[in-house]
């Protein structure tokens, strides 16, 4: 049995706000059936801006159910402004808190309201773009990749609990964990590269050295009239191939060593060594 | 909660009055082991084979053909690792895709850690949960070490027609394993005349204590042990007898052969009771499984556009106990595979409710049920975006 907090209890079974603003200034659905739970939010704004009304439509568990009658109270009488600015994590806390398995409850909150804000204000959502990555739950890359930097995700599991991705057929895993890892190189969090090096299959570590060539190594080349190609992964050793103006060019091995390997060392295993073949 | 409406016994059961009773003794009076060259311990080692007898009389079986295990679980893994390492050449195992996850998920396991050396055949059921034995008799090749397919199941009940696939297996010189954990006790089991290798049960779902199981074993059936160590079972499960619980196990057995037709009189009806009850009064409700062929005592009703999680945690006001096949409820982001396997919708999957009786509930209490769940579900409807009032 979960352990849901007497907030979340309360809730659940005392629902606030249910059913539908009649002539809605914004409506934001999200989830589906097939996918367990699915939430739809109305909102009504007065002259001055504010929501006055906003209820809600679930179909979920308990802690669905929570979320979404704690997110229509949180956002009665604020601007669409500050509504803006209210995160999953903060549907959570104002529920006491959610166990970790049933924290996409809170991300569904957060996302029928950006739904909500976005149809108010006639534009596209930002989250419904980018690549599918989740086909069992239908999940993109800008929705994990924003979870994992908002709530500090580290692990694969953490991404399934915070956004369902993963939770199905988990094929899609390997391509988690190149977003977990890209998304905090770029927020400059600290990656555990120890922890990380240890479990690296050979597949996940030429797909990590592929992403990180294509993604910063080849455009930083290409500027220069160069390129570099991936010949083979042997344990620790990259064999590359350079190309263009790097055949010629007197700095390649320079060009090899302080940068290629630099850059590979930082971002997937600081053991690596490359080599021209 | 003062009042416990318990309708969750495929979960697990209540341990009978008797069966404390026959328990209590082997723990602070006659606490020797069954091992021990005294006869204080020899008082253990009487009760265990006086246990052993009851239950090989429930199944139809001899004495030395029932091993004592901890669980089902341990049970099932005895019988599958036993045909594979009996059968080293054979690497094919034939098994259904409604499997209880103790098979499941040791099939994928024997897989994942051979290296894909073993092959798994996951026979499909049909919509209402049944098995088409033409494929089962396809599936069958020379490379098949073990079919294991479970009895009852303990979703939706269905009961697989075990006593004709086994044979099936017979005649094709292929190991036969059951699952039978939520068969005994609610339908008749006679082994003496079924042809199954191996029948794994569990002591906690017929009214005796949790940690204690059986592994039968047909007499003649090459066996490797799974759990090694001491002479116990004969060589056959190392580690010291869980006395106490044996002796319980024992007396349910023989109390579950006294209420083998009460189970399938009384509780049948307080089932059909409650199920037309349910699908009468609740509009968009469907039963998942065969509508006969099934144990007397198991219902699982889906109730479309509403989750199991949540009907639950409202039963669970009123004292109710029941489960459900829906994802969030397993702690799963998936529903049931069972439901899944059955090719119920969407729609319906997440909303699943499963209710299993057992000798111990009374009319009262199902008529209290009848009247609680009806409003859960419309109160549940009203907040659900997908459901358009009036059906």
């Amino acid at each position: 049995m979960w352990n849901y907090t007497e907030t979340v209890k309360d809730h659940f079974l005392n629902p606030r706000n249910v059913g539908e603003v009649d002539n809605p200034d914004g409506v934001g659905e999200v989830g589906s059936l097939a996918c367990g739970d699915a939430l739809k939010l109305t909102f009504k704004l007065n002259e001055a801006g504010r929501i006055v009304d906003a209820r809600f439509k679930t179909f979920g568990c308990a802690s669905a159910i929570a979320s979404s009658s704690a997110l229509t109270e949180m956002i009665k009488g604020i601007s669409l402004d500050e509504a803006e600015n209210i995160s999953n994590e903060d549907i959570a806390e104002f529920l006491g808190g959610l166990p970790k398995e049933k924290m996409h409850c809170s991300v569904m909150g957060r996302e029928a309201l950006e739904a909500a804000i976005a149809n108010y204000r006639g534009v596209p959502l930002p989250t419904a773009e980018g690549e599918l990555v989740c086909e069992c739950f239908g999940v993109t890359d800008v929705e994990i990749v924003r979870a994992v930097k908002e709530s500090n995700l580290t692990t694969v599991e953490d991404v399934t609990n915070f956004t369902k991705a993963g939770g199905g057929c988990e094929k899609c895993h390997d391509r988690i964990q190149e977003l977990i890892l890209s998304a905090r190189a770029v927020t400059g969090t600290e990656i555990k590269l120890e922890r990380g090096a240890k479990r690296l299959t050979n597949i996940k570590k030429i797909k990590l050295i592929e992403e990180v060539l294509n993604r910063e190594i080849r455009p930083a080349l290409k500027k220069d009239g160069g390129d570099i190609e991936l010949i083979d992964v042997d344990g620790d050793y990259v064999y590359v191939s350079l190309r263009g103006a790097c055949v010629s060019c007197s700095a390649s091995q320079v060009t090899l060593k302080d940068y290629v390997e630099k850059k590979l060392r930082e971002q997937v295993l600081e053991t690596l060594i490359v080599e021209e073949e | 909660m003062d009042k416990v409406i318990y309708l969750d016994n495929n979960a697990t059961t209540m341990v009978a009055p008797e069966v404390v009773e026959v328990m209590l003794p082997y723990f602070a009076e006659l606490y020797g082991n069954p091992s021990s060259m005294h006869s204080f311990g020899g008082q253990g080692g009487k009760g265990v084979a006086a246990a052993r007898e009851q239950v090989a009389s429930l199944l139809g079986a001899e004495p030395d053909e029932i091993v004592f295990t901890s669980c089902g679980t341990e049970s099932d893994s005895t019988a599958i690792l036993s045909a594979l390492y009996s059968f080293p050449e054979k690497h094919h195992i034939v098994t259904t895709r409604v499997e209880h996850p103790a098979v499941k998920n040791l099939c994928a396991n024997i897989v994942s850690m051979t290296g894909h050396f073993h092959r798994i055949t996951k026979l499909p059921v049909r919509p209402d949960g049944t098995i088409d034995l033409s494929l089962y008799k396809e599936s069958l090749t020379d490379d098949t070490a073990i079919v294991s397919v479970i009895w009852a199941n303990n979703e939706t009940g269905v009961i697989f027609p075990v006593v004709e696939m086994a044979e099936i297996a017979r005649s094709r010189g292929i190991l036969f394993h059951t699952d039978g954990v939520q068969a005994v006790g609610k339908i008749p089991i006679d082994l003496s005349r079924t042809p199954v290798d191996f029948l794994s049960l569990s002591g906690h779902k017929l009214h005796a204590s949790k940690g204690v199981g059986v592994l039968y074993v047909r007499r003649g059936t090459p066996f490797v042990p799974f759990m090694v160590g001491g002479h116990q079972e004969k060589g056959r499960r190392g580690g010291t007898e869980n006395v106490a619980s044996i002796v319980g196990l024992g007396k349910a057995c023989e109390v579950a052969a006294q209420n083998l037709d009460a189970e399938n009189s009384r509780v049948k009806e307080l089932r059909d009771k409650l199920e037309k009850g349910i699908l009468k009064i609740v509009p968009k409700s469907i039963l998942n499984g065969h509508e006969t062929e099934r144990l007397p005592n198991t219902s699982n009703i889906s109730f479309e556009y509403v989750e199991g999680e949540a009907i639950l945690l409202h039963l669970n006001q009123y004292g109710i106990c029941a489960s459900s096949g829906s994802a969030c409820s397993s702690g799963s982001l998936e529903p049931s595979h069972v439901l899944r396997a059955m090719g119920i919708p969407f729609t319906a999957a997440h909303g699943s409710i499963r209710f299993s009786l057992s000798v111990f509930n009374t009319e009262d209490e199902i008529d209290f049920v009848l009247e609680k769940v009806p409003p859960i579900i419309e109160n549940l409807r009203a907040m659900s975006p997908f459901w358009k009032s009036g059906g």
